[in-house]
C-alpha cells in the first residue's frame, strides 16, 4: 500500500482530524485556568456525577424488575437511591445552566456546546417524565392519565402512547438515556474542546 | 434508626400536597422549596471563596 493510499483510508484521516482538535493534553488537561476556581463551575461534575449514580441505581432495578423494587427494602432503598441521584442531577442541571447563561457560555464559537446541553436537558426531562410513568404504581397511572391528553394534543400520540407500559419503560430505559449519554459525552468533549469559558473581563485580555 | 424515624414524622406525607395558587402560576410547595434552595445555591455559589483560590493565584 502506497502512502498516498494511507492518507487517503478513513482510519488515517479520522485519527488525524481527532488527533488535531483534541490532542491528550486536551482531552485529559493537567490544570485549567484561574477563574475556574469558583463553586459555579462545580455543577456541571455534579451533574455527571449524579447521572452516574442514576445509570447505576437503574442498571439494578432493571436487573431485579418492579416486584422487587416495590416489596423488598433494598430495593426500596436502590429505587429511592434512583429517585435522589435524579433529584440531585436536575438541581445540579439547573443550577449549572443558570451559571453558563449568565456567562453567556456560547461565546467565543462554543454555540455547539451550549446547544447540546440545551437538548441534553430536554432529553433529561424527557427522560425522567418515562421514568414516572414507567414506576407501575398508582402514581404512574395517575401521572400517565393526567399526561396523555396533553400528549395527544401535541399528535405525538399516536406514536408515543404514555398508556403503553412497555413502550414507555424502553424510551426510559434504552432511548432516552441513550441519547442523554450519547449528548452528554459530546457536551464534555466540546469543552475540551473548545476550553471553559472565560469571564467577560478575561475575554477583553484583561487578566482576573 | 427510631431517631430517623422521628424525623420523619416532621413531615406528614400522608396528607394531601400544599399548593401555592398565583394568577396562572400553579405550583407545590414541595416544587417551590426545591427552586428557592436552588436560586440559594446559585448565590452561594457566586459569592463564596472557592478552596485554594489564593494558593493557585499566588503560584501563577
Amino acid at each position: 500500500m502506497t502512502t498516498a493510499e494511507i492518507e487517503r483510508q478513513w482510519t488515517t484521516r479520522l485519527r488525524k482530524r481527532v488527533a488535531g482538535h483534541l490532542p491528550p493534553e486536551k482531552l485529559l488537561p493537567d490544570t485549567q485556568p484561574a477563574y475556574v476556581s469558583s463553586w459555579i463551575y462545580v455543577f456541571g461534575v455534579t451533574t455527571i456525577a449524579a447521572l452516574s449514580m442514576v445509570i447505576l441505581s437503574g442498571i439494578i432495578l432493571a436487573i431485579r424488575g418492579p416486584q422487587w423494587w416495590h416489596s423488598s427494602s433494598i430495593g426500596h432503598f436502590i429505587n429511592s437511591t434512583h429517585l435522589w441521584s435524579v433529584e440531585i442531577f436536575f438541581f445540579a442541571m439547573i443550577v449549572h445552566l443558570w451559571g453558563k447563561f449568565f456567562m453567556a457560555a456560547w461565546r467565543g464559537g462554543r454555540s455547539l456546546t451550549w446547544v447540546t446541553g440545551v437538548v441534553t436537558f430536554l432529553a433529561s426531562v424527557g427522560t425522567a417524565f418515562t421514568g414516572y410513568v414507567s414506576q407501575t404504581n398508582f402514581d404512574s397511572q395517575w401521572i400517565s392519565t393526567q399526561a396523555k391528553d396533553g400528549i395527544n394534543a401535541t399528535g405525538v400520540g399516536s406514536i408515543f402512547n404514555v398508556l403503553n407500559l412497555g413502550q414507555m419503560l424502553m424510551w426510559h430505559i434504552v432511548l432516552l438515556p441513550l441519547a442523554a449519554v450519547i449528548l452528554t459525552t459530546i457536551h464534555v468533549l466540546l469543552v475540551r474542546v473548545k476550553g471553559v469559558v472565560p469571564p467577560f473581563e478575561d475575554e477583553k485580555g484583561t487578566t482576573k | 434508626m427510631a431517631y430517623l424515624w422521628s424525623l420523619a414524622a416532621l413531615i406528614p406525607l400522608d396528607n394531601y400536597g400544599h399548593y401555592i395558587h398565583w394568577g396562572v402560576i400553579d405550583l407545590s410547595v414541595a416544587n417551590f422549596i426545591v427552586i428557592v434552595l436552588m436560586i440559594l445555591t446559585f448565590i452561594a455559589a457566586l459569592f463564596l471563596p472557592f478552596p485554594g483560590r489564593n494558593r493557585r493565584k499566588e503560584s501563577q
